[in-house]
């Protein structure tokens, strides 16, 4: 990355030529959690970005050494915090890979509902915070936000009646589920994901048809195809960018392979591609929680149903990588076991750290209003980049 | 004052000590204005969001919130920066206010009732609305701070870009009454379809270019790049606390409201409405209602888009806004001295 080498500090002064480094965050209203942009500016042009992460840094991975299987998933949801669901499926996919455990179909297909469910709440807070984002907290974007976490909330409702928490769950067990569905929950959710449609539309006519919005997305933040995949984005940012990958389709986990997953791709590249991409996906979520929620089968819904004591799950000698489709792309986990009750190591592979990698190439050349833009079309969460 | 039924004041004080007097109340009934115009806008955003804004202080409706909001500025801890310009970072809130506040010296409320109605009176009034853009680069600049001198340089770009179109904007009905003072210009409006907003395609082009100008010249959502929360933490405003930040929120929602005072004086009529003509404080009434009217507009406006970038809001300044209202002054200007050629 040459361009961030060449960085002069001056002193503040306004002449076109000279440079200002500014420092964006990590307290900012924009920072999407706590992240450093050490801009460098001509006038009101972003010629460098040096970023800074590790402000959120909890040392996940050296917690999962220390505690146990059984302790751990409720630990991972709090990697990326705004879609635990999806967190918690790819550690304890990993440890059902490496230790080889069956998990019973209804578990499967329960957990297939929680992802999409969590997918659709992660991008309603995504379009919120985006929005926000541009167009001010005392603005228009936050009638925006405001919009979209009333029907986030709506989600989180049904969380709640599932596993008692909002926005942790501990949901996941090594095995199976921990939670089975409550009476009357299916009717809840089918009226929910029907509401949340609704809602959708009016979003999209609210935006779409909105010059202002339009000028701020189109254009701005193209990633080619070529950069998105040298840098090695992934989730919605790839296929914003026309890469045509998503891992539940790819390589198809927990019962993902009786479902067609359909794909939303734009070639673009700009943020509008991605924000199309998140609303098709939205789509693609209810749709399959439709699915989910038709063809559910009964049965037990964990191999190891039960928790006796901490360190009953013991993993014998292996080691292997799984990988999951997060609601900001792939996570993964590479689990490495000795035979023990804990992990010998675990290593996080977070969707957002490889997002946050392509700033430094798209950001440089547009104006600072750009910058919030394009971070909000990447939709960081630290959690997941500082693990 | 004669005709708003009260006694001439002329008779019983001099003239010094009567204008002192009504300065001093109608700044004091702005102030007031002012801070319950702030919950006005909190409760229509609130609305507009599916929310129900502020509510426990001052239950039910949360009436005693601005006078909360005032008490706990008052008592905030001043502070001051240590590398800050003391002299430019003290005086900026007072050089924003001071402009803001005198714009409504020249506005009259009714007939005879108004601080100095002048000859000259949008002349005035936007020739000083225009200073504040003096005190809002002084607290950029004296406040030491990266995003403030980055917000204060919008500013100058952005005010200076929409006081054109504005200016021009406004001169329209100017035109149209033939004076630049207010009260003959609310004169010329007489007859419910006599208003300027409905004359024929130029009141209501005016009307809508006043609108956007106002929005730029405010900085308001989509034209509030200068305090651009989510970019610029509060922009100029942002190394300031206590009653000096108090005095620019005053200054800047007072600002507001002369503009809608003077879009409603201009395009709505003023004070002009049923029952005006025999209580001249009824006529003040309507001409709040105006007021109100405009200003929730704007208010509308900016709770419903994203802000645009700065080098889009400039180009709509140069290549849109400024052409057409000098074309909209042009036009109104023929028009008028045709109508009064045929009339000769």
């Amino acid at each position: 990355m040459p361009e961030t080498q060449e960085r002069q500090v001056v002193e503040i002064g306004y002449g076109g030529s000279e440079r200002l480094v500014m420092n964006m965050g990590p307290q900012h209203p924009s920072a999407h959690g706590v992240f450093r942009a050490i801009l460098t500016l001509e006038g009101e042009t972003v010629v460098a970005v040096d970023a800074v992460i590790g402000y959120l840094h909890r040392c996940h991975e050296k917690l999962a050494e220390t505690l146990t299987y059984v302790q751990y998933p409720s630990i991972a949801s709090k990697t990326d915090y705004v879609s635990a669901m999806t967190a918690e499926l790819a550690y304890v996919a990993s440890v059902e890979k490496v230790g080889k455990i069956d998990v019973p179909r209804r578990a499967q297909y329960l957990r297939v509902l929680a992802a999409e469910l969590q997918r659709i709440a992660s991008h309603c807070l995504w379009l919120g915070t985006w929005c926000m984002d541009m167009g001010g907290a005392l603005g228009g974007g936050a009638t925006v936000f405001l919009y979209a976490i009333r029907e986030r909330e709506l989600i989180l409702d049904l969380f709640e009646a599932l596993t008692g928490a909002r926005l942790l769950y501990g949901f996941h067990q090594v095995g199976g589920v921990r939670y089975d569905l409550p009476a009357g929950w299916t009717a809840r959710c089918r009226q929910t994901v029907a509401h949340i449609e609704g809602r959708l539309a009016e979003y999209e006519a609210m935006l779409e048809d909105n010059a202002f919005f339009l000028a701020r997305t189109q254009g701005v933040g193209v990633i080619s195809r070529e950069l998105a995949l040298d840098v090695g984005v992934c989730g919605p940012i790839a296929r914003g960018s026309g890469v045509n990958y998503d891992v539940r389709r790819a390589e198809p986990y927990s019962s993902y392979q009786d479902f067609d997953v359909a794909v939303p791709v734009q070639t673009a590249g700009d943020c509008f591609a991605r924000y199309r991409v998140r609303m098709a996906e939205f789509r693609e979520s209810i749709r399959l929680v439709r699915l989910v929620l038709d063809g559910l089968p009964e049965g037990a819904i964990s191999s190891r149903p039960g928790v006796k004591s901490v360190g009953q799950v013991r993993i014998a000698k292996g080691e292997g990588y799984t990988r999951i489709e997060g609601a900001r792309g792939e996570v993964g986990c590479y689990l490495v076991a000795d035979g023990g009750a804990k992990p010998y190591r675990l290593k996080w592979r977070g969707a957002s750290f490889s997002n946050l990698a392509v700033l430094p190439h798209i950001i440089p050349g547009h104006k600072v209003a750009d910058v919030v833009a394009i971070m909000g079309s990447v939709d960081p969460v630290f959690g997941e980049v500082d693990r | 004052m004669a005709r708003a039924g009260l006694a001439d004041p002329a008779t019983i004080m001099p003239p010094f000590l009567q204008h002192a007097i009504t300065g001093f109340i109608v700044l004091n009934v702005v102030i007031g204005l002012v801070t319950y115009v702030t919950l006005l806008e909190r409760k229509f955003a609130a609305r507009m969001q599916s929310r129900i804004g502020p509510y426990y202080v001052g239950w039910p409706h949360g009436w005693l919130q601005p006078i909360a909001d005032a008490l706990k500025l008052m008592m905030k801890e001043d502070i001051v920066p240590t590398a800050a310009d003391r002299w430019v970072y003290n005086l900026a809130p007072i050089a924003f206010l001071v402009p803001c506040v005198l714009i409504f010296a020249t506005i009259p409320f009714a007939p005879g009732l108004g601080v100095a109605d002048l000859n000259i009176g949008v002349l005035f009034f936007l020739a000083v609305s225009s200073l504040e853009i003096v005190g809002l680069f002084m607290g950029g600049w004296g406040s030491n701070n990266k995003y403030a001198l980055l917000s204060a340089m919008r500013a100058v770009n952005q005010i200076i870009s929409y006081d054109l179109p504005f200016v021009f904007a406004a001169l329209v009905p100017v035109v149209l009454a033939g004076s630049l003072q207010m009260s003959a210009i609310v004169e010329a409006q007489t007859g419910l379809l006599g208003w300027y907003v409905f004359y024929p395609v130029l009141g209501q082009l005016a009307f809508v270019a006043f609108l956007v100008a106002t929005l730029a010249a405010e900085n308001r959502v989509p034209f509030d790049i200068l305090e651009a929360e989510s970019e610029l933490v509060a922009g100029f405003r942002v190394e300031y606390s206590g009653m000096k930040f108090a005095l620019i929120q005053l200054g800047e929602y007072a600002h507001m409201i002369g503009t809608s005072f003077l879009g409603a004086l201009l395009f709505l009529g003023g004070w002009l409405g049923p029952g005006s003509e025999q209580w001249p404080l009824l006529g003040a009434v309507w001409f709040l209602l105006k007021a109100m009217l405009v200003f929730l507009v704007v208010t509308w406006v900016r709770w419903s888009f994203v802000r645009i970038r700065v080098d889009q809001i400039l180009a709509i300044s140069w290549k849109l806004l400024l052409p057409a209202t000098l074309l909209l002054l042009m036009t109104t200007a023929l028009v008028v001295a045709l109508q009064g050629a045929r009339a000769v």
